[in-house]
């Protein structure tokens, strides 16, 4: 075949070739030897040799010159303050990853065994198809909208195994923004922080709706409702399963019946992010009864699911995206396009975890193991809960109504403690939260309780 | 607007399964994949001896049936249609180096649950192993740490990553892709929002590289273009550039000072060696660009579905690695969090344990070896049955795939008559054909190609003309074909 080989024969730092030189035909290259020199002391010159011809060329300087540092995350950047203190009562009450009393991390005994079997069994590492393992589909769907559904039934779930709670959210933000251009979402005011970064990098436009009330340190549902009613025909109200995220702070079972008639009444597309279910009341099944209220009533309804709390496989990225359509054929559509979005992504999800949980949802007694062991974890923080409680009612003599800490559900309690009151339970008291007054209980233990209910009343009344 | 279209639905309490109106009304099905009736037809052929090599249901729904299939009938699965690897059997193979790595590493998973900094640590010890494969452990990037990396899913997340980072900071750049390249590369810089344009690549007469109009391109591409390049094993041609031609691609990138994107899907499928696989960016690091890199160990270490790469972008100095490195983990934040740390301890164990990598560069060579016999196999039993053909692309093009030339009519009939299936474009992969089916393929191949050697033959006496339009009418009619020969002489 015919390859033209050419040489550089211009002295000038910015030669280019001429066609000349290249459709001249077969230059011989053999003869011109190649030498290439770096000069130490001056990284941005480089001298190249072709022959007796030198020619001096202006190294590249980098094309990502004026890139700055990215704002460091609010939440993963506490952990890293917390393992920079050396005192001694310092306690880390920031990220959501469930510990045990003694303050370790803790893998559940279903996925040990979980995981010896997939070790065992030696399965290929073949790739899964794009829509992720075919029995986890199964389970997540199963697990979320119960088994005996008629949507299930009825094939009217599009589900695709996403990368936790985010990516399977950024999947369905990516749907929206191809098929509903201007399509807005709401999300209550709190939420987790990293809901505005994937509605913004997804292009998806976004709003607050009110939700909670640092008066009664609970929910401002009047605020919810007129903004929910406000919202223009046809947006996605993201809500919050079970175990709101920050706050701990859920709408009781007759509120949950009031937002499903508004966003029904506004024509509404309700889209659950489920990030806790079983760590609210410790039972996986009663967790999905807000979600399945909403199918039940024959609505639409987008739904992301992540088991990086409830099974502690938060580095296994093992999560997914339902969405239920009033038809299978448009589940089959909806599927399809979900797909379309994840091949450029990443292609296909990640085999491991999907494995874990297919094999544990899908076993009958590894299933009721996890049961067992979720009733287990969320019991923990009740008993947590109840102790905080007794020991802020018993050591403070100013009659605040600490009720709220009781009333929160989930990993997280909002104290209702300002920035600086927050300040000071780090500086003073070496305990670690989110600055918007969160902290989570998952990281607390029965012993630590006094301490963080006296530093709690001390930030509460001498800083402001 | 869209959205107005469906504000009248009707509120239903019912959830009988009768039609109702669906806020889903618009979503059309996805587009197929051109080639999935040429999979459907695969997975639909009840022949015994049906031979996958390497036909591609990107967007099939049926792919959940490729999956299910695949492993019970014929061993051949939905795996060798992304082009994973098969066994002289044709199954897939999990490499001892991964199980190895597996019996060390099942403890250190667990603590990674739920302690961040554990995953955080081995998260950059993988890229660091990764920089240290591509870029050599003794190179001044490594030395002076002058670059940014985070793990990524696989080839397609670093791409992804990388496309998105480029949107982000040269907004109005665009990205240029070899002709052909990877489906899916136009897919990820145009769902990132990234124009694309393509340079010259494959000569179809020679069946290799189009040397000239590559460098053509690559002048008359504005100063400063962004390009996609693959280093060895080009995917889909198996056509991959000499040294030589690699040392006047570099040059040139230098005068227009164009930024060069390596996706690195094969290093150690092409050569058997790790090291001579990287010549190309070695190469480039030489001529002082400052490249970018997505690395992917779905193929060299088997780890398709664990989701293993790395993105790694060179920079002036440490500072400014940190200030990107911080904006590519902004990126995969939003969209997946971070990434799976199973396949990430597997890799960094595998790299960084040097009984382990040794046994693992001991396999790629198997692996590549076994696919450079079967290329020799099947070009030489081609020649044994006296093809006046040339095939010796075959041996020439490297890596996984071979862009055999077959035309598309060609491609059809070897499914139609022979049960062989492969992508319309007349790609193989090379990975499907084993000791057991290569005399059957070069049959096939020889027989379908029939006309083609008539018509050389011919040629070669020189009494006949070509008319093209009596030959490439019908599907693989011969005896349409021997008419027209036959009127024109």
């Amino acid at each position: 075949m015919a390859s033209s080989v050419f040489s550089l024969a211009s002295a000038t730092p910015s030669a280019s070739l001429s066609s000349h030189d290249i459709e001249k035909g077969k230059l011989n290259l053999r003869n011109t030897s190649l030498c290439f020199k770096k000069e130490k002391n001056n990284p941005f010159m480089k001298i190249k040799s072709f022959g007796r011809i030198s020619m001096v060329v202006a190294s590249n300087v980098s094309r990502f010159e004026g890139i700055t540092m990215a704002p460091p995350d609010p939440i993963l950047g506490v952990s890293e303050a917390f393992k920079a203190d050396n005192h001694e009562l310092k306690l880390n009450l920031g990220v959501g990853a469930y510990r045990t009393e003694e303050l370790e991390p803790y893998v559940l005994d279903v996925v040990k065994k979980a995981d010896k079997l997939l070790l065992e069994k030696g399965e290929n590492r073949e790739y899964l198809p794009i829509e992720g393992l075919a029995a986890f589909n199964k389970v997540t769907a199963d697990l979320l909208f119960g088994a005996d559904n008629p949507v299930i039934k009825q094939q009217r779930v599009a589900t695709v195994q996403g990368l936790s709670g985010t990516g399977s959210l950024r999947l369905a933000a990516a749907l929206i923004e191809r098929y509903f251009p201007g399509g807005e979402v709401l999300i209550s005011s709190p939420t987790w922080g990293n809901h505005k970064n994937i509605f913004n990098d997804a292009k998806v436009p976004w709003s607050e709706y009110r939700y909670y009330d640092p008066k009664t340190v609970g929910l401002d549902f009047e605020g919810m409702m007129a903004d929910i009613k406000a919202a223009p025909e046809g947006s996605f109200i993201l809500l919050h399963g079970c175990a709101h995220n920050p706050t701990g702070i859920d709408p009781t079972p007759e509120q949950w019946e009031i937002i499903a008639d508004v966003i029904q009444e506004k024509n509404h597309i309700p889209f659950f992010d489920i990030a806790y279910q079983g760590f609210a009341s410790g039972s996986l099944g009663a967790d999905a009864a807000s979600v399945r209220m909403f199918v039940a009533r024959g609505m639409e309804v987008i739904a992301a699911q992540s088991y990086s709390k409830n099974l502690g496989l938060y580095a296994e990225r093992i999560g997914a995206i339902n969405v239920v359509c009033s038809s299978p054929d448009a589940a089959a559509r909806v599927k399809s396009q979900l797909k379309r979005i994840a091949r450029p992504m990443y292609s296909n999800p990640p085999v491991h975890g999907a494995r874990i949980v297919a094999n544990i949802v899908g076993d009958a007694a590894l299933f009721k193991e996890w049961n067992a062991e979720m009733e287990m974890m969320a019991g923990r923080i009740k008993n947590v809960r109840d102790k905080l409680f007794d020991s802020l009612s018993s050591e403070d003599k100013s009659g605040k109504d600490w009720s709220f800490v009781l009333k929160q559900i989930g990993m997280f309690s909002f104290t209702g403690l300002n920035k600086a009151q927050c300040d000071n339970m780090t500086t003073k008291w070496h305990i670690y939260m989110t600055k918007d007054g969160r902290i989570s209980l998952a990281g607390l233990s029965l012993a630590k309780c006094e301490y963080l209910a006296d530093a709690i009343i001390d930030s509460y009344h001498n800083v402001s | 607007m869209i959205i107005s279209r469906f504000l009248r639905r009707g509120i239903s309490t019912s959830t009988s399964p009768t039609r109702r109106r669906s806020w889903w009304d618009h979503v059309t099905p996805a587009l197929k994949d051109p080639i999935n009736a040429v999979t459907d037809a695969f997975l639909a052929d009840p022949c015994p001896y049906k031979i996958n090599l390497g036909v591609v249901p990107f967007f099939s729904l049926i792919t959940i049936a490729c999956s299910s299939l695949g492993d019970s009938k014929n061993n051949l699965g939905s795996g060798i249609f992304q082009g994973a690897y098969r066994d002289d059997e044709g199954k897939p193979v999990v490499l001892q180096c991964v199980r190895e790595a597996e019996g060390k590493t099942g403890a250190t998973n667990f603590l990674c649950i739920g302690r961040e900094s554990t995953s955080t640590a081995i998260s950059s010890k993988l890229v660091e192993e990764s920089a240290k494969l591509i870029y050599g452990e003794d190179s001044d990037v490594i030395k002076e740490r002058r670059f940014a990396g985070i793990p990524a899913l696989s080839g397609t997340g670093a791409c992804r990553i990388f496309a998105e980072f480029q949107k982000r900071f040269y907004p109005d750049s665009t990205i240029y892709f070899p002709d052909p390249t990877w489906s899916n590369h136009r897919n990820i810089w145009g769902d990132a929002h990234v124009p694309d344009r393509t340079f010259h690549y494959y000569h179809p007469d020679s069946k290799g590289l189009n040397f000239v109009a590559l460098m053509d391109d690559v002048k008359n591409a504005p100063d400063g273009s962004f390009f996609l390049l693959q280093p060895c094993a080009h995917n889909p041609t198996g056509v991959d550039p000499t040294d030589e031609q690699w040392l006047e691609i570099s040059s040139l990138f230098k005068v227009k000072n164009h930024f060069p994107f390596f996706d690195v899907a094969y290093q150690g499928f092409a050569s058997g060696d790790v090291e001579r696989d990287a010549q190309a960016i070695r190469i480039f690091l030489e001529d002082g660009h400052s490249i970018g890199c997505a690395q992917s160990f779905a193929k060299n270490m088997g780890l398709y579905g664990h989701r293993v790469g790395c993105l790694s972008i060179l920079c002036n100095d440490k500072i400014q690695a940190v200030a990107i490195k911080s904006q590519l983990k902004q990126i995969s934040n939003t969209m997946y969090g971070s990434p799976p740390i199973h396949g990430i301890s597997l890799v960094s164990k595998i790299l960084s344990n040097p009984d382990i990598k040794a046994l693992w560069l001991k396999e790629v060579k198997v692996m590549a070896t076994r696919i450079q016999r079967m290329r020799a196999t099947l070009r030489e039993a081609l020649e044994r049955l006296g093809s006046p053909l040339n095939w010796q692309h075959i041996t020439n093009q490297v890596g996984m795939f071979c862009f055999s030339g077959l035309t598309r009519a060609e491609v059809d009939q070897l499914a139609k008559e022979f049960h062989i299936y492969m992508t319309h474009d007349g790609r193989i992969s090379m990975a499907g054909v084993t000791t057991k089916n290569v005399d059957y393929v070069a049959r096939a191949i020889h027989e379908v190609t029939a006309s083609d050697r008539d018509i050389k033959i011919l040629h070669n006496i020189g009494a006949y003309k070509v008319n093209t339009d009596i030959c490439s009418t019908s599907l693989g009619t011969k005896k349409t074909r021997a008419r027209g020969m036959n009127l024109a002489l």
